[in-house]
């Protein structure tokens, strides 16, 4: 991110338009989960929208839109690692025994 | 000696060192909700539907808290471009609003962890189940602790809707609370909505704890910079912006964990 007093505030608008976005992306994630997609549907919808609003913060707030190569190299192996993490989660979707006492 | 590269960047990575030092440290953040979160969906698809609670916690107030977040995010970042645009007196106001927010949000959360304390899953011996309150609003009441108290009954104030039942609506009313009176000897289980009562609730307590933790640190260090810390604006003001500007990236991150963590324990 440019550091020039100009530049920064040019930013300062648009924090304001991503801050509102994501409080209205907040009201929507509630709505959202008030319509009768199914469950899937609804886990889905909602992960959708939070991964946008994740994705806002990350872009602007974080300055993430223009960050040095290094910050980006950290980013994709801690990617890597967490989908890998998720990965191996979801492969055990089928694997609970018959049975299982979970309270 | 001096510590090298505080406020001017390195010249191989680009970056003061501090900046290289967070994001390090949010990468192994990373890391440690992901882990949770896969908790969370292990023990998610592993529960039978009718022993997951859902529909218990406050959507509006977990509504109000998230924007609270949102506004404390928008705070710290303008506090840090009002650095940058050397405005030192707006600095002060933004920085004073995100603690705030942060106390705001930590209050409100005590407030919902209070009301789970004082509301109570009865398992009856006969099969049936229900939710409710017990007279008086007492904490952490087990059936052990009541037998201990040489007590015979309980006057139980039932919620009209067990979450076994299936999910009800924002703001639907499925009937009338019940005043009913449970014998010790009908009971089986007795338990608050505190981590011992599910798997909800331990992965519950356990994430929203933990993030409250994260933002109870946020909220010491911002308010160091807001107070005795920012005495350096006025010897360093570059090196001062830049530790507002990574503990701002820490706060954003406070914020983006509670992004989704508000859907998967409210409303899913």
């Amino acid at each position: 991110m440019s550091d020039h007093s100009e530049d920064i505030s040019k930013h300062i608008r648009g924090y304001l338009i991503i801050g509102g976005t994501l409080i209205i992306g907040t009201v929507l994630t509630v709505l959202a989960s008030q319509l009768e997609l199914g469950h899937a549907g609804n886990i889905i919808l909602a992960l959708v929208i939070a991964t946008v609003k994740a994705t806002l913060v990350a872009l602007y707030f974080m300055h993430l839109i223009s960050e040095k190569q290094m910050i980006y190299t950290v980013l994709a192996f801690t990617a890597f690692f967490f989908a890998g993490l998720m990965a191996i989660t979801l492969s055990a979707y089928h694997d609970f025994p018959n049975l299982t006492v979970t309270h | 000696m001096d510590i090298p590269y505080t406020s001017k960047p390195r010249p191989d990575t680009g970056l003061y060192n501090a900046k290289v030092g967070i994001w390090l440290f949010l990468a192994s953040e990373v890391m440690l909700f992901g882990a949770l979160f896969s908790s969370y969906i292990l023990l998610r698809v592993g529960a039978l539907e009718e022993n997951w609670p859902h529909g218990l916690l406050n959507i509006p107030i977990g509504t109000f808290n998230t924007a609270v977040l949102i506004i404390s995010s928008v705070t710290v970042v303008m506090a840090w471009a009002s650095l940058k645009m050397k405005q030192f007196g707006r600095f002060k106001i933004f920085q004073a609003i995100t603690v705030l927010c942060a106390l705001a949000f930590l209050g409100i959360k005590s407030f919902e962890y209070k009301d789970k304390f004082t509301h109570y899953e009865v398992w009856k011996t006969d099969g049936t189940r229900m939710t409710g309150h017990i007279e008086g609003n007492p904490m952490f009441l087990t059936k052990a602790k009541l037998v201990a108290a040489g007590k015979d009954k309980i006057e139980f104030l039932a919620d009209p809707h067990h979450y076994s039942e299936g999910k009800l609506k924002i703001g639907a009313q499925s009937g009338e609370h019940k005043h009913v009176e449970i014998a010790i000897g009908d009971i089986k289980r007795l338990s608050a909505f505190v981590p011992a009562h599910s798997t909800y609730f331990a992965i519950y307590f356990t994430l929203t704890a933990l993030h409250a933790l994260h933002v109870l640190g946020g909220a010491i260090v911002i308010g160091f910079l807001f107070g005795p810390g920012s005495k350096m604006w006025h010897t360093d003001p570059d090196r001062f912006t830049n530790r507002v500007e990574v503990a701002g990236l820490f706060w954003h991150f406070v914020d983006l964990v509670w992004i989704f963590l508000f859907p998967v324990l409210y409303l899913l």
